[in-house]
This record gives structure tokens, C-alpha cells and sequence, in this order.
């Protein structure tokens, strides 16, 4: 397979290197979790428990309010002591249920595995995937069965399985392709049966030769009458984000302010097929979930299976610790993820890393004015300008920060990255996308 | 915990260059150019260089009122750049006021880095040009000694006036005329590390030179062309004036039609002008047409099927 990729980019350090090829471990099983009852794009949770209550391990602890949410279930076994408010990873409080767990682990009875892959109906795969809380586990924890159930006049012909993880430091994908390869695939299979897809596309980045390897034989093994092809990809970031992967492996480019779907693709992360695989298999709902604990900050890095709901704060004490010289948390990978003041937080669905940065990863550097080396519209992936949007955004013309693309910035933070007069261009097209779309709700 | 956690918005990694790295590979880019001039024109061109730098430096130093001399770095490169399109030995006063110039006018006023319009060292030589001609026009110009590292200056007219230069002379540079442009092999070897650490690409030399090739061609076949690709400033303008980061324009397609505008007005001097050389006033022509050219050349987004109207 021919490597392939889009225009526009960057190369950053990878960083990999703290945790590739270290297998998953389960954490140790925290004695509390607080659970938030908002962990998806969309509506949050009502909780459908009570204090006091005695809860078994994937029983539902939160209801949906909406259709674009996610059911959200304990992941220990124990008691509710608790419901408030509690330090939520995307900065504001979010109502979360306490529970102290009991150290037995009781499965819920309610998990049952499904009948098999053959004989479901995508109608009842689309059920599956929604009563297990699946989201996308890449970060944007988009629910998967809103996906799955695209508008009836859009045919989906291809579903691709996003295992670029083209963020520096994380390797949980790759983790899972290296252990779950099978689940992957069967994953992506029950995705293309619900979508009624005929194509399943892998894409992988090819710093991970041995995960393309290793997936490539599951395929082969697994694939049965499926359509499916391993994508080695060219590593760049951001290679792993929807439209460009879409771009990279069929060709095809989502025009502005659309969704996969209208090119007739759907994206899912890898962490999801295998969340997918296992509520079919299992009936195991989504309460637990890999994430890579890294970087130079932390004494011992790995990969570790992570109940939902346990601090950030646990992972890092069984870690080791953080060095001495850690000076950033970061939830997620180094280029979108989200810093935290606070190690007293928890885990959610979308958490894909625990990343400490130290000292010289945060120093500061003086913010020059624009060269115009234009660097950032090469590396721009959504061939914007950055710069003239950043310019406008911060002399505060709104209007022209629209002009020059604003809206179409999905903000994979390349051109702050490039930037050699050290301006904090992604910032200030954040600013811009909030008053342009505040502006438009008027 | 006692430690305090830093939190700031992602990205949370930045690359390692900043301005100052990317001035200094200007200047490792120029230092071939720089070499070569010395070994062609003696210690006067050393002498020249030194002075422009040193000038414009402490211009910058006293306007911007700091004590880092080298600061970013700009201002060295805008000096260097500026005794780069001046005779070997101009009187050093000459120089001076071309560096005070480059600074105060062409760059500082403007209010600094980032934020003129022209091309300061440009600015600098066309000050120059239209005030004290006759000492960077006409006979002025060195006859090269290679190795005449002191040797009695001789000065003759550009080969740009008499047209009577071998091709092989052009490119090493063994003939007359400014500081840093005879040698058109001194000056690629410098622009491939350039283009190797990624702060040009071919899209301006590319268009500025191809016009001019095309229009030399048309004027007097082949080897013309190439004579007027070779001789006067058109390489030293194409490599390292046109591709200033902040002068020209930031789009893909503005950045070849800025090319071609600057050959284009180039060779309509030589071609038709009253001056033998037109790169100077065919670059500083186009910074002003930039921002329109930027402007114009809106590039289309990822997925948009044709561009807005």
C-alpha cells in the first residue's frame, strides 16, 4: 500500500519513546471514583442512582438527556456516597457520582454477551453501541451511535478506523493494536454491518511498523467477507484528525463546515472498535478505557487500563510520581490536549493520555511581531492563514478573522507550533471562533 | 500537592526556531556570498560589509533603545544585505547613511520588525541610488582580482552597460560589479541551505527568475537569457531581496505572481529603462503590491469546492 497523506502539516518530536510497545497493565484499583455525569459532546447524564445506593461494576449510573449523549455506568463495584459537583477535565464543575468501592469488582448482571456478529441486525448493533455509552474515545467523545445513524438520504460506503495517533507522546492505540488486534477488526465490522459500509479502512501512521504488521494479520485472519484494508499513512501531524485522514486514505476532502458523512465516511478511533467489540462480545459497557501515562514529568510511564472516574492524582501515585521538575498536566496528547490546574480530577471517556510536561516545555518565550514567513499557512492542513486571522482576531476584526477562514479551524494547534515569532496564532483563532459564533447565534 | 501546575491553551509544544535562528541562517546563507566577495574584490569588501553591519546594528540599538546589540538578528542580515548591492569600496560614509537608512526609514518607522512595507536594505541602496549615483552607478564598479587580496583598485563599467562578459565569468563571478551579486555560484550554494532549512521556497525565485530568462531569451535567444539570469542582481535579488519573509507576499500563488512581477519589472529596465539594472526598483515595486497580491490570492480551503466569491 502507497503511502499517502494531504497538504500542509508539521513534524514535531514524537516523544513516543516513553511508553511505545509497553504493554497494557491494569491500574490498580482506585478505593474511590468520582464519575462525571457529562463525559460527551452533547447532552449530560441524569443520575439514575442515589446516595447510598449499592452499585455493581457496568451498571448505568446516568441516563441521557438527549439523542446526541451517552449512557454513562459505574465502573467499580461499591457504594454511591455522593452526587455534586466535582472537577471535571474540560474546566467547569459537572455533577459526578462518589462511589467507594468495595474492592469486589460484582459484574452487573445486566452484562450478557450479545449473539454474534453474524446474526445481529444493524438495527440492533446501532442498540448495542448506544446502551453500552460508546463514544468516540479519541477525544471528542462524540457518541458512536449518533454515527452509526446517519440521515436516511446519505448512503455510508466506507468506515474508517482513525489508529493514526499522530499526537506526540500517546501510544494507546498503538497498545491496542498490538494486543487487540482482533477486536479492532471486529469492531470495525460490526461498524461497517450497522452502516451497511462496503469498506473498512485501517490508517495507520507508519512510525508503527510493527502495529501495521500486526494488524495487517488480523485482518487477514478476521476479515471474512469484509472489505478491509490497512492504510499506512505518513507520519505528520495532524494526520490523525477526520478530514485529513479521510483525505489520506480515500482521497476524498470534506468540504467546509461538514461532517464525514457528507463525502460518505464515517471515522471511528480504535479505542472505540475495540469498546465495540467488547459490548457485543461481552456486554461490557464503556467504563473503562487505555490511556498513555507519559512524559518526562513522570517517574514511571506506561499504558494502563484506567477505570472511569478514577483521579488523575491515583494514576500518578502508582506511576511513581511526578519528578521533581514536572511542571504541567495535561489531559490528552501535547498538541490539543487540555492542561489542568489541578491532579485532583478525573478520568472520562474521552481521556486518551496523562501527559506531565517539566520546566523547559513551559517556558515562556516573548511574543514577537508577525513575520509574514508564512509558515503557518504551509503547515496549515486546512490551507487557512493563520496569521491574517490571528492578526485580525487580535486588532479584534471579527469580520475579517471570518474572511480569512476562522470558522474552518479545528484548531490541531500546527501553525503555534511553527510559529518562529512565538505568537499564540491558535489562541487567538480560538477567541475569534467564540465571537464569530456567539455573534451568529444572535 | 506543592508544586504549582502551569496552564495554559494548547498547543503545549513549539518548535525550536524562533526569528533569531532564522536570521542567523540568513547569514550562514550569505556567508559564501560574503567569502566569495573578498576573495574577488580584496579586504574594501570586507571592510564594506563590516561597516553596513556594524551601522546598521547600532541604528537599530539606538532607535529601539536596547543594549542587545545582535538582538533578533534582523538588523544584521538588512546591513549585510545592503553592502551586498554596493560596490566593493564605496566611500564609508556612503555606507553609513545606506545602513542609517535601511534602518530608520526603510524599517523602523514603519514601526519595526514585521511591519514595513519595503525591503529596508533596498530602501537603503535606492536612497542611495537617486542621491549619490555617482558613486554606485556608472564606472564605479572593481575589476575583480582574485587573491588581489590588497591589490590597486581598477574600476570598469557592469557588465550589465557593455554586455560583453563570458557566461563561465558569470557564474563563478570574476567580473565586475555590487559586493554580493557576481557570483551566481557563491549565491545558489547559499540559498540551498535556505531552502534546505525551509525559510525560502522555489515559488519566488522561481517565478522571478523564469521571467527574466524567458525575457532575455525573447530579446536575444539562449544564451541571453541566461546572461541576464547570470549578470547584475538578479540572483542575489531573487534568492535573497524578493524572498524576505516580511515583504513579500505569505499565499502560494501570491508568491509566484510576486515573482514574476519582480523579473518582469526588471527586465522592462534593462530592456527599455534609462538604468543598465532594474532589480531594485522591480522589488520594492512588488512590497508595495503585496498586500494586495496577498489579498487577492485567498487561498481555497481544504474542501471548498470553488472559491467565495
Amino acid at each position: 500500500m502507497s503511502e499517502r497523506s494531504f497538504v500542509g502539516g508539521i513534524h514535531p518530536s514524537y516523544y513516543k519513546e516513553f511508553t511505545a510497545g509497553m504493554s497494557i497493565t491494569p491500574a490498580r484499583p482506585p478505593s474511590q471514583v468520582i464519575i462525571p455525569l457529562h463525559q460527551n459532546i452533547g447532552a449530560p447524564c441524569d443520575a439514575v442512582v442515589q446516595v447510598g445506593d449499592e452499585v455493581k461494576v457496568g451498571q448505568k449510573i446516568g441516563e441521557p438527556k438527549g439523542f446526541v449523549s451517552a449512557p454513562i455506568f459505574a465502573s467499580v463495584s461499591g457504594k454511591v456516597t455522593k452526587i455534586e459537583p466535582y472537577n471535571h477535565p474540560l474546566g467547569n464543575p459537572v455533577n459526578a457520582v462518589f462511589i467507594e468501592n468495595d474492592g469486589l469488582d460484582t459484574p452487573f448482571e445486566g452484562m450478557q454477551a450479545n449473539k454474534p456478529l453474524e446474526e445481529l441486525t444493524p438495527d440492533e448493533i446501532k442498540q448495542i453501541a448506544k446502551d453500552a455509552g460508546l463514544v468516540g474515545l479519541g477525544g471528542a467523545t462524540f457518541p458512536t451511535h449518533v454515527k452509526l445513524a446517519p440521515p436516511p438520504d446519505i448512503a455510508i460506503d466506507t468506515v474508517i478506523i482513525n489508529a493514526a495517533e499522530c499526537e506526540p507522546f500517546l501510544t494507546a492505540d498503538h497498545a491496542l493494536m498490538l494486543e487487540r488486534a482482533d477486536d479492532i477488526v471486529y469492531g470495525l465490522k460490526a461498524f461497517m454491518k450497522a452502516l451497511g459500509a462496503t469498506k473498512g479502512i485501517i490508517g495507520i501512521e507508519d512510525n508503527k511498523p510493527d502495529a501495521i504488521e500486526n494488524m495487517k494479520k488480523a485482518v487477514a485472519e478476521n476479515r471474512g467477507e469484509y472489505d478491509i484494508e490497512i492504510h499506512s499513512l505518513h507520519t505528520k501531524y495532524p494526520q490523525g484528525a477526520e478530514k485529513m485522514l479521510i483525505k489520506a486514505t480515500t482521497g476524498r476532502e470534506v468540504p467546509p463546515g461538514a461532517l464525514p458523512m457528507a463525502v460518505n465516511v464515517v471515522n471511528q478511533n480504535t479505542g472505540t472498535a475495540v469498546a465495540m467489540a467488547e459490548a457485543i462480545k461481552l456486554g461490557k459497557p464503556l467504563y473503562e478505557r487505555v490511556i498513555t501515562v507519559t512524559g518526562p514529568g513522570i517517574r514511571k510511564p506506561g499504558n494502563l487500563l484506567v477505570k472511569n472516574g478514577t483521579l488523575v492524582k491515583d494514576i500518578i501515585n502508582q506511576c511513581g510520581g511526578m519528578k521533581d521538575n514536572a511542571r504541567k498536566l495535561i489531559l490528552g496528547g501535547p498538541m490539543m490536549g487540555l492542561a489542568q490546574p489541578t491532579d485532583d480530577v478525573p478520568v472520562i471517556k474521552g481521556t486518551s493520555g496523562v501527559l506531565i510536561l517539566t520546566e523547559e516545555f513551559v517556558q515562556e518565550y516573548p511574543i514577537s511581531p508577525c513575520i509574514k514567513c508564512g509558515k503557518c499557512v504551509e503547515v496549515c492542513p486546512m490551507n487557512l492563514l493563520p496569521n491574517f486571522i490571528a492578526s485580525a482576531s487580535e486588532k479584534e476584526r471579527m469580520d475579517l478573522a471570518e474572511k480569512y477562514g476562522a470558522m474552518d479551524c479545528f484548531e490541531c494547534g500546527s501553525c503555534t507550533y511553527t510559529c518562529p515569532a512565538k505568537r499564540p496564532l491558535v489562541q487567538w483563532i480560538r477567541i475569534a471562533k467564540g465571537e464569530i459564533a456567539a455573534s451568529r447565534r444572535k | 500537592m506543592a508544586k504549582k501546575l502551569v496552564v495554559s491553551s494548547s498547543p503545549h509544544i513549539k518548535s525550536p526556531e524562533n526569528i533569531q535562528s532564522i536570521m542567523v541562517d540568513v547569514l550562514i546563507a550569505l556567508f559564501p556570498v560574503a567569502l566569495m566577495a573578498v576573495f574577488l574584490f580584496g579586504y574594501r569588501a570586507l571592510v564594506t560589509m563590516i561597516i553596513a553591519m556594524v551601522a546598521a546594528m547600532v541604528t537599530e540599538a539606538i532607535i529601539l533603545r536596547k543594549g542587545d546589540f545582535f538582538g533578533d538578528g534582523s538588523a544584521a542580515v538588512t546591513g549585510l544585505l545592503l553592502a551586498m548591492t554596493l560596490p566593493p569600496a564605496p566611500p564609508w560614509w556612503l555606507v553609513v547613511i545606506g545602513s542609517v537608512v535601511a534602518i530608520a526609514i526603510g524599517k523602523q518607522i514603519y514601526g519595526g520588525i514585521g511591519s514595513n512595507i519595503f525591503n529596508p536594505a533596498l530602501v537603503g541602496r535606492a536612497i542611495l541610488l537617486v542621491s549619490w549615483g555617482g558613486h554606485i552607478a556608472g564606472n564605479v564598479w572593481l575589476k575583480p582580482v582574485p587573491f588581489g587580496f590588497a591589490a590597486d583598485a581598477v574600476t570598469e563599467a557592469s557588465p550589465l552597460a557593455t554586455y560583453d562578459a563570458s557566461l563561465l565569468d558569470l557564474f563563478i563571478g570574476t567580473v565586475s560589479g555590487s559586493l554580493g551579486e557576481t557570483s551566481a555560484l557563491a549565491l545558489i550554494i547559499g540559498a540551498i541551505w535556505l531552502f534546505y532549512r525551509g525559510h525560502i521556497d522555489w515559488r519566488i525565485p522561481g517565478g522571478f527568475i523564469g521571467i527574466v530568462f524567458i525575457m532575455g531569451l525573447a530579446s536575444g535567444g539562449f544564451s541571453m537569457g541566461l546572461y541576464h539570469v547570470l549578470a547584475g542582481g538578479v540572483l542575489l535579488g531573487a534568492l535573497f531581496m524578493a524572498t524576505d519573509m516580511v515583504t513579500s507576499p505569505v499565499t502560494k500563488t501570491g508568491k509566484i505572481i510576486f515573482g514574476v512581477g519582480c523579473g518582469l519589472i526588471t527586465m522592462l529596465i534593462r530592456l527599455y529603462g534609462s538604468l543598465p539594472e532594474g532589480v531594485t526598483f522591480g522589488i520594492l515595486l512588488m512590497n508595495g503590491l503585496t498586500p494586495l497580491i496577498d489579498n487577492l490570492t485567498l487561498p481555497k480551503k481544504f474542501g471548498e469546492v470553488k472559491k467565495s466569491a
